[in-house]
C-alpha cells in the first residue's frame, strides 16, 4: 500500500486506484508465484556453487567510541545507497509499467505482493546468494544488506511513481501533445515533476522504514556463519554479546543523531524545494520551510556550485526532438497475436515456478513442518491483532486530542516521524534484561516489542486525520452540544476514520516484519524466545536450515497478503469511499 | 473590410479543410459505441474568425481536437496546410479552457515550452518569448508562477504560448468560459483587437464555444452543432461591421435566431422533447428539483406572466444556453411548460403547481413523474410487483445500459433518484444502491 501523502489530491487519487483493484485476481497468483519461484532458484542456485561461506575473513568490530562516528558513517551510506538503489528502480519499472499495457499486467501485482512480504525472513536467502556472488570478499555481504534495505523501500515508491503516471493531468498530456514535445521532454516538464511531491513522501516514509533493516542485516548469522558489517548495526550485535549497557546507549544515540541529521539535512530541504511542484494553481496555506535550504539559497558558494547542474539540467532537456503524434491503434489481428505469445509466456513461467517450489519444498520437509508453520503463524498473527487494538486504544484519543491543537500537532508530529524512523531493534536488549530480571513471561513480554517501531504509524495518521478536521464541522459540533459519546461516533472517527486505516495497515505490515527479529531476542548468552512464526523462521535461520526458512517465509507472506486482502484493504476502500473529507 | 486582390486570393485557399468526419467514442467490444460527430465538413479559409457553438456533448471538442492532432478520428479526413514560407513547422496551435500551463515553470517558461519543442536556440527562443509576452500585455510577469496568477493572466499566458509558435490557426477550446464575466470581456476585447490590428502571427481563428453572445460578438461565421451525434445542423454568416454591441437590435435579432435554432425540434418524429431515445430508453438530465421550482416561479413571476423568451430568460438569470436549455426542457417533458420556438410557455398544470404549497407540489410532480417518465414508472411498477417491495438499482442501470452509453446512463439515473425521492414515489439506499418503497415517514 502507497503511504498517503499529506496532499488530499494525492490521497484521492490513490484511492480510485486501490478501488479498482480489490479483489485479488489470477494476476496476483501470477506474480506470487514468480517470486517464490525466483527465490527459490536463487538459494538453489547458490548452494550449487558450494562455495566456502564460511571461509569469508569478517573484519573484527570493536567497541572503542572512537570507531563509531565512521561506524554511523557507514550505515548512513548504505541507507543512501539503497535508496539511490531504490529511486533507479523506480524510474526504470514503474515508468515501464505506466506506458506499456503489457508490462503493467505483470508489474504491478509483483509489485503489490513484494511489498506485502515479510522480506526480513528472506535475509537468509539473500546473503546465501550475494555471498556466493563475491564469494570471499566483504562485498557480498554489503550487497546483501543493500539489497535488503532496498527491498524494503523500493514497492511503494515505485507504486507511487506509477500512479502518478497514470493519474497526469489530461490537459496537460495535451498541451505536450500539441506543441509536439518529445517523449524524453515530456518526461522532464510534465511527468518527473507532477510525481515529485508524492514520489518525495514515499521515499521519506521508506527511509524512516529502513532503518530498521540497515540494523538488522549489519550482524547476522547464517548456521556456523556470522556475518559483520561495520556499521551501528554490528556494533548493537557486539555490545549485546557482550553485556555492554554503555555501549547500546551510545549506539541508540549515534542513530537519534543520523536519523535528525536525515531529516533536517536532506529530507526537509528536499520537501521545502518541492512544494513549488505540487499539482495545484493556489499558493499552499503552509509552505513547508527548511533553515538548511534558506541557508543554501542564502550563500553564494552554493548557487555556485549549483551552476554547473543547470547547466547539465538545460543540456538535458535540450535532446533529440521527435514529434509525439496521435496514438495509432495497433490492427486487431496483430494485437490478438501478441496477447496469445504473451499468454503462454506467462503461463509457462508460472508453472515452472510452482514446480519450482514444491519440489524443493517436498525434498527437504514434512507435513510436521508445515503445520508448525501455520501454527505458529496463527500465533503470531493473534499477537500482532491484539497488539494493534491495544496500540489504537492507546493512540488514537492521544492523537485526536493533539491533532485537535494545532500548535501541538505541529510539534508532536516532528517527534513522531522521528520515533517512527528510529529502529526498535536497537532498544530490544533493554526488554530482554527486564524479562530476565523479573522472571516473565517471554511469551506475553516479548511481545510489545514487535509493535515497538510501528505504533508509531497509528499514532501519526490519528494526528493528521485529527488535524485535517473541518473547522466548520467542528463548529457544528460545538453549537449542537453533541454528546462526548456522539461526538466521538458521528464526527471524530468516522473524520479521521481513511487516517487511522492507513496507519493501522502499515503498523500491521511492519509488525509482521518485526516479529522475526522481535520474537527471539538476546542479550548476552542469554536468549529470550516467544513462539510464533517470527521466532520459527530465526531459530531456522540460525540453525542454517535453509528449506525450513523457506517454509516460514512463505507461509508469512500468505499470512501477510491473505490479511492485506482480506481485511485492510476491503477496509481501506470503504473508509476512503465513506468517510473522506474533501 | 476591404481586401487587395492579392489577399483575396491567400482567402480562397483553405487552411484546415476537414471531410466527412465521423467520430465513435468506445464500441471497442462489439458494442455500437457513441456517435459524437456524424458526416461534419468544414472550410476555414485565411482572415476569418469562425465559431462552433453547441450545447455539451455535441462534439465540438472532439472536432477541435481532430484538428490539433490530438486525436485520430474514426472515419473522415482532417488536412491542415502548412503556410508556405514559413519555417514554422506547426500549423496550428491551441489555447484550453482550463488554461493548461504547468504549475512548476514560471511564465516565461510555460510561453517557451512550444518552441523548446521544436529545438529553437536559447536566445532566440528568449527573443520571440518576451515579444509575445508583450504583445498580450504580460510584462512584468515573466518570471511568476501560475499560481500567482488570476485566471485572466494565467489565460493570456495559454494564448503567449499558442501565439509564440506562430501558427497558422489558432485553435481556442472555450478559452473564456473559465474566467469570470468582466474578466472574459477584457480579454475577448483584447483579443479582437489585436485580431483586427492584423498584430497576431495568425491568419484564423476556430474558436469552440456554448455562449451564443460569445460567437456572435466574436465570429464571422458560427457554425451550429446539434448533440447525439454532433452534426452541422446551421451555419450563420455574422456580417455586424465590429466592434459589436449587444444592444444593438440586430445582435439580439441573431442571437434570438440562433436560440431558436438551438431549440429546434429535429426531424426524427419519435423523440419526446429533445431527449434522445424514447420509453425506458429515454436519455435524462439531472437536474434538481430546486431548480425547476425556482424556474417554474420565475416564470409566473416577474415581467413574464408565464411566457418568455429563452435569450431574455437566459440575461436575466446569467445562464448560457448550455444550461438554460435542459431545464426548459425537462419541464416540457414533465408537461409543466412547453417549449415553442425560442420561447418558454408555463401550461395549466403549470401554473396550478406554481400556486400549491410544498406537500401539493410533491403529489403533483409525483403524478406527473410517473404519467410522463415512463422510467419512473418501471421502477414503482417492479416495486409494486415484489414482495419485498425492494428492486437493486443495478437492474435499472443495465436495462438503461441496452440503450445508451454508461455515461448517460449513470445521469438519468442520478436524475430518476432524485426527482424519485422528491416526489417520494420510492427511496433509495447509496450505501447498497438499491431501491425500496419504505417511507422513513
Amino acid at each position: 500500500m502507497v503511504f498517503l501523502s499529506s496532499d488530499r489530491l494525492n490521497a484521492g487519487l490513490i484511492a480510485r486506484f486501490a478501488r479498482r483493484e480489490l479483489a485479488p485476481n489470477r494476476f496476483d497468483l501470477i506474480a506470487m508465484a514468480l517470486i517464490g519461484g525466483f527465490a527459490v532458484l536463487v538459494v538453489h542456485g547458490a548452494r550449487q556453487m558450494n562455495l566456502p561461506v564460511s571461509a569469508l575473513s569478517t573484519t573484527p568490530i570493536s567497541l572503542d567510541l572512537a570507531r563509531l562516528p565512521e561506524y554511523a558513517l557507514r550505515s548512513t551510506l548504505r541507507m543512501f545507497a539503497a535508496i539511490t538503489l531504490s529511486l533507479l528502480f523506480t524510474f526504470g519499472v514503474a515508468t515501464l509499467a505506466a506506458k506499456s499495457r503489457k508490462a503493467e499486467l505483470v508489474i504491478i501485482p509483483m509489485l503489490d505482493i513484494a511489498q506485502s512480504i515479510p522480506i526480513i525472513s528472506f535475509l537468509a536467502f539473500t546473503m546465501t546468494f550475494f555471498v556466493g556472488l563475491f564469494p570471499g570478499s566483504q562485498l557480498g555481504v554489503e550487497c546483501a544488506a543493500i539489497f535488503l534495505v532496498f527491498t524494503s523501500q523500493a514497492w511503494n515508491m515505485a507504486f507511487s511513481f506509477y500512479q502518478s503516471l497514470r493519474t497526469l493531468p489530461g490537459d496537460l498530456a495535451e498541451v505536450t501533445q500539441q506543441f509536439g514535445l518529445s517523449p524524453w521532454q515530456k518526461f522532464i516538464k510534465l511527468e518527473l515533476p507532477f510525481a515529485t511531491p508524492a514520489l518525495i513522501w514515499n521515499t521519506m516514509m521508506s527511509m524512516s522504514g529502513g532503518w530498521f533493516f540497515v540494523v538488522a542485516s549489519e550482524a547476522f548469522t547464517v548456521g556456523k556463519t556470522q556475518y559483520m558489517l561495520p556499521g551501528i548495526g554490528s556494533w548493537l550485535a557486539v555490545a549485546i554479546d557482550r553485556m555492554d549497557l554503555r555501549a547500546v546507549a551510545w549506539a541508540v544515540g549515534a542513530m537519534a543523531v543520523i536519523i535528525v541529521a536525515y531529516d533536517q539535512l536532506l529530507f526537509r530541504p528536499i520537501v521545502a524545494w518541492a512544494d513549488k511542484f505540487r499539482f495545484e494553481q493556489t499558493a499552499s496555506a503552509e509552505e513547508p520551510e527548511s533553515w538548511f535550504l534558506d541557508l543554501l539559497r542564502r550563500t553564494r558558494l552554493a548557487g555556485r556550485l549549483l551552476k554547473p547542474l543547470s547547466r547539465l539540467g538545460r543540456l538535458i532537456t535540450r535532446s533529440p526532438r521527435r514529434r509525439q503524434t496521435a496514438p495509432t491503434p495497433v490492427s486487431p489481428r496483430l494485437a490478438q497475436w501478441i496477447n496469445g505469445v504473451w499468454t503462454v509466456v506467462t503461463s509457462a513461467a508460472v508453472v515452472g515456478a510452482v514446480w519450482a517450489i514444491a519440489r524443493y519444498l517436498f525434498l527437504h520437509l514434512d507435513l510436521a513442518d508445515l503445520l508448525t508453520a501455520v501454527g505458529d503463524g496463527f500465533l503470531t498473527f493473534t499477537r500482532v491483532a491484539i497488539l494493534i487494538v491495544v496500540a489504537s486504544l492507546i493512540w488514537v484519543p492521544i492523537g485526536v486530542w493533539i491533532g485537535l491543537r494545532p500548535t501541538w500537532s505541529r510539534r508532536v508530529q516532528a517527534l513522531v516521524q522521528f520515533l517512527a524512523a528510529f529502529p526498535a531493534n536497537v532498544i530490544f536488549p533493554f526488554a530482554v534484561m527486564g524479562i530476565v530480571a523479573w522472571r516473565l513471561d517471554p511469551n506475553i513480554w516479548l511481545s510489545p516489542l514487535i509493535i515497538l517501531g510501528t505504533q508509531w504509524y497509528i499514532l501519526f495518521n490519528v494526528v493528521a486525520g485529527a488535524s485535517a478536521l473541518p473547522n466548520d464541522l467542528k463548529e457544528a459540533a460545538g453549537i449542537f452540544h453533541l454528546r462526548a459519546w456522539q461526538r466521538w461516533r458521528d464526527f471524530i472517527l468516522p473524520g479521521i476514520m481513511p487516517y487511522y486505516v492507513t496507519g493501522a495497515l502499515t503498523a500491521s505490515g511492519g509488525s509482521w516484519n518485526a516479529s522475526v527479529v522481535a520474537e527471539a531476542v538476546s542479550w548476552g548468552h542469554t536468549t529470550e524466545v516467544a513462539k510464533g512464526l517470527g521466532s520459527f523462521i530465526a531459530e531456522a535461520t540460525a540453525a542454517g536450515n535453509i528449506p525450513k526458512v523457506a517454509l516460514g517465509a512463505t507461509v508469512m507472506s500468505i499470512f501477510v497478503i491473505a490479511l492485506n486482502r482480506s481485511l485492510w484493504r476491503p477496509l481501506f476502500n470503504y473508509a476512503e469511499k465513506n468517510f473522506r473529507l474533501t | 473590410m476591404t481586401l487587395t486582390l492579392e489577399k483575396t486570393e491567400q482567402a480562397l485557399a483553405p487552411l484546415v479543410e476537414v471531410k466527412d468526419l465521423k467520430h465513435v467514442y468506445g464500441g471497442g467490444k462489439g458494442g455500437p459505441g457513441l456517435v459524437v460527430l456524424e458526416d461534419v465538413n468544414l472550410t476555414l479559409k485565411a482572415d476569418e474568425i469562425v465559431g462552433l457553438l453547441g450545447r455539451s456533448g455535441s462534439g465540438k471538442s472532439t472536432l477541435l481536437r481532430s484538428i490539433a492532432g490530438l486525436i485520430t478520428p474514426t472515419a473522415g479526413t482532417v488536412s491542415v496546410s502548412d503556410v508556405p514560407g514559413d519555417d514554422a513547422a506547426h500549423g496550428v496551435a491551441m489555447v484550453f479552457q482550463s488554461f493548461a500551463l504547468f504549475p512548476w515553470l514560471t511564465v516565461q517558461k510555460n510561453v517557451e515550452v512550444g518552441l523548446e519543442a521544436q529545438g529553437v536556440p536559447a536566445d532566440i527562443r528568449r527573443k520571440r518569448t518576451l515579444a509575445a509576452i508583450d504583445l498580450i500585455g504580460l510584462d512584468g510577469f515573466e518570471n511568476a508562477y501560475p499560481k500567482e496568477l488570476s485566471g485572466g493572466m494565467r489565460q493570456r499566458v495559454g494564448l503567449a504560448r499558442a501565439l509564440v509558435v506562430q501558427p497558422s490557426v489558432l485553435l481556442m477550446d472555450e478559452p473564456f468560459s473559465a474566467l469570470d464575466v468582466l474578466t472574459a470581456e477584457t480579454l475577448r476585447t483584447d483579443l479582437l483587437d489585436l485580431w483586427s490590428e492584423g498584430r497576431m502571427p495568425i491568419r484564423s481563428i476556430l474558436l469552440v464555444t456554448h455562449n451564443i453572445e460569445e460567437a456572435v460578438l466574436m465570429c464571422d461565421r458560427i457554425l451550429v452543432f446539434s448533440s447525439n451525434p454532433g452534426r452541422v445542423i446551421a451555419e450563420i454568416k455574422v456580417d455586424l461591421p465590429q466592434p459589436r454591441k449587444r444592444l444593438d437590435p440586430a445582435f439580439r435579432a441573431l442571437v434570438d435566431d440562433i436560440y431558436a435554432r438551438m431549440t429546434a425540434k429535429p426531424k426524427a418524429p419519435a423523440r419526446e422533447g429533445h431527449f434522445p431515445g424514447t420509453g425506458l430508453g429515454m436519455a435524462l438530465t439531472h437536474i434538481s428539483t430546486n431548480t425547476l421550482n425556482g424556474m417554474i416561479e420565475t416564470l409566473t413571476g416577474g415581467p413574464y406572466n408565464g411566457s418568455a423568451d429563452l435569450a431574455d430568460l437566459a440575461r436575466e438569470l446569467q445562464m448560457e444556453a448550455d444550461e438554460l436549455l435542459p431545464i426548459a426542457e425537462t419541464l416540457q417533458l414533465m408537461r409543466f411548460a412547453e417549449l415553442a420556438g425560442r420561447t418558454l410557455r408555463l401550461t395549466a398544470p403549470g401554473r396550478r403547481y406554481d400556486s400549491f404549497d410544498v406537500d401539493q407540489r410533491k403529489q403533483m410532480f409525483a403524478q406527473h413523474l410517473l404519467a410522463y417518465v415512463p422510467l419512473a414508472a418501471h421502477i414503482r411498477r417492479v416495486l409494486d410487483d415484489r414482495a419485498s417491495h425492494q428492486a437493486p438499482a443495478s437492474r435499472f442501470r443495465d436495462e438503461l445500459e441496452d440503450f445508451m452509453s454508461e455515461a448517460y446512463a449513470e445521469e438519468t439515473m442520478d436524475a430518476i433518484i432524485s426527482w424519485g425521492r422528491y416526489g417520494e414515489i420510492f427511496a433509495y439506499h447509496e450505501d447498497d444502491d438499491r431501491f425500496s418503497l419504505d417511507d422513513p415517514a
